[in-house]
């Protein structure tokens, strides 16, 4: 047993290091993630329109939660627990981006910040959650296509 | 010239009205500006704390009031009320809110103060235990609070298995629940002073409990924030009075060890 696990992760890190480690949870669209870490192939395609919705919405991103987005100024109190979210379309790549949405752990096992396409390695989830992503594949898209065009320089 | 005497006749009145809780007030500023364990009462915008320590506009004393009228009620089988072995409650309970949870022998488990309440109402009043979240369990653990304010929390870890509760709360703090994947320490130790929109992010210490939040309209235990906790971050909250609270509860207390017992508060 403790072989198999060894050699699973020793497969692991060269998958990884040859073509990225694909994940796959049950009825989730499958992803590849490649070292840097990053996801660069898109779940489906996305609508920055309803992404900038998704990232309101508090049964959906909430991103303001935590996040002060400058591009939404007719919202108030935007939260300060993560960084500015003012220019991260230019800072990073649309890969960069989905991967800190589906599971943001792979690059810090401490952040606080929730995976949003995530089923596993979760502790007590409440009843009517469970089974359940904070946001669906294509909502991910929709919120990494609004960040996309997110890019500095916004006045009110 | 007016706007001074205006100002002098405003800081008269307050204090002849206010002085004892206005250094009340002071007294919790100090003690959280001194350390680095502070009471939500710091992270309070001031008409919240005007609120809470002016017992007349502080809504809580609705409930301390039905504790109060409830400790001279004789209820039960036994034909006795609290008075009856308790006398003033000024004098016999002042130190309770500061050094609660203790260990309970017979249960083996820590006892808040609503368990010693139901423990007392069941073994010696022969009466039927109060509901967690009744006005009147709430309003006789607020009343018993409210005697013993501005007394340092100081909850003792020697008796039976304290410390290993204690230690069991202590992974609960740490621990990540829920779908949004959070512990205690994400918020509460990690970002205490932060917003989450429009929530001031506290360090969560228990020193004001029970309290009257705003957003409930009503007073509340300590158990009732756990479960809103946790349901917020969408993990399946546990029942009030469970070990996993009182565990909890134990622990939080350690973490808050010395802040003075506000209860009953206000906040947000």
């Amino acid at each position: 047993m403790k072989v198999r696990s060894i050699f699973g992760a020793a497969l692991g890190i060269a998958l990884m290091a040859a073509a990225g480690t694909q994940v796959q949870a049950a009825g989730l669209v499958k992803y590849t993630v490649v070292e840097h870490p990053s996801i660069p192939e898109s779940l489906t395609k996305g609508d920055p329109v309803r992404g900038r919705a998704a990232v309101i919405n508090r049964q959906k991103g909430n991103c303001l939660a935590c996040h002060s987005i400058p591009e939404i100024p007719e919202e108030q109190f935007h939260g300060e627990v993560g960084p500015v979210l003012d220019d991260v379309g230019s800072r990073m790549s649309a890969g960069e981006i989905r991967m800190r949405i589906v599971d943001p752990k792979v690059i810090n096992p401490e952040t606080a910040m929730p995976s949003f396409y995530k089923l596993e390695g979760l502790h007590r989830v409440a009843k009517k959650w469970q089974g359940k992503t904070i946001l669906s594949a294509q909502e991910v898209e929709d919120v990494v296509a609004y960040m996309l065009t997110l890019k500095g320089s916004y006045s009110n | 010239m007016k706007r001074t005497l205006m100002g002098v006749a405003a800081a008269g009145l307050m204090a002849f009205g206010l002085s004892a809780t206005a250094a009340e007030m002071k007294a919790i500023d100090k003690a959280s500006t001194t350390s680095a364990v502070r009471s939500g009462f710091s992270y309070a915008i001031s008409e919240t704390r005007e609120m809470q320590t002016d017992d007349i506009q502080n809504p809580s004393f609705l409930w301390v009031d039905i504790g109060e009228e409830q400790w001279g009620t004789v209820d039960g089988e036994a034909g006795k009320s609290c008075e009856s072995c308790h006398g003033n409650a000024a004098d016999t309970m002042a130190n309770v809110g500061s050094t609660y949870p203790v260990w309970d022998p017979a249960t083996k488990k820590p006892m808040n103060v609503e368990l010693r309440i139901n423990k007392c109402r069941a073994e010696n009043m022969k009466a039927k235990p109060w509901k967690y979240e009744s006005d009147e369990l709430l309003g006789m653990t607020a009343y018993i609070k409210s005697v013993g304010r501005g007394k340092p929390i100081h909850v003792s870890l020697k008796d039976g298995d304290m410390e290993a509760w204690s230690k069991k709360g202590e992974q609960f703090y740490y621990q990540r629940r829920g779908l949004l994947d959070l512990s205690c320490a994400h918020c509460h130790e990690q970002n205490p002073g932060n917003l989450i929109r429009a929530e001031t992010l506290s360090q969560g210490q228990t020193n004001g409990f029970p309290t009257y939040r705003l957003k409930w309209q009503k007073l509340g235990s300590l158990h009732r924030r756990f479960r809103g906790c946790n349901n917020n971050i969408r993990a399946e909250p546990y029942a009030y009075g469970s070990d996993e609270y009182l565990a909890l509860e134990t622990y939080l207390a350690q973490r808050g060890a010395n802040l003075p017992v506000e209860g009953p508060s206000v906040r947000k």
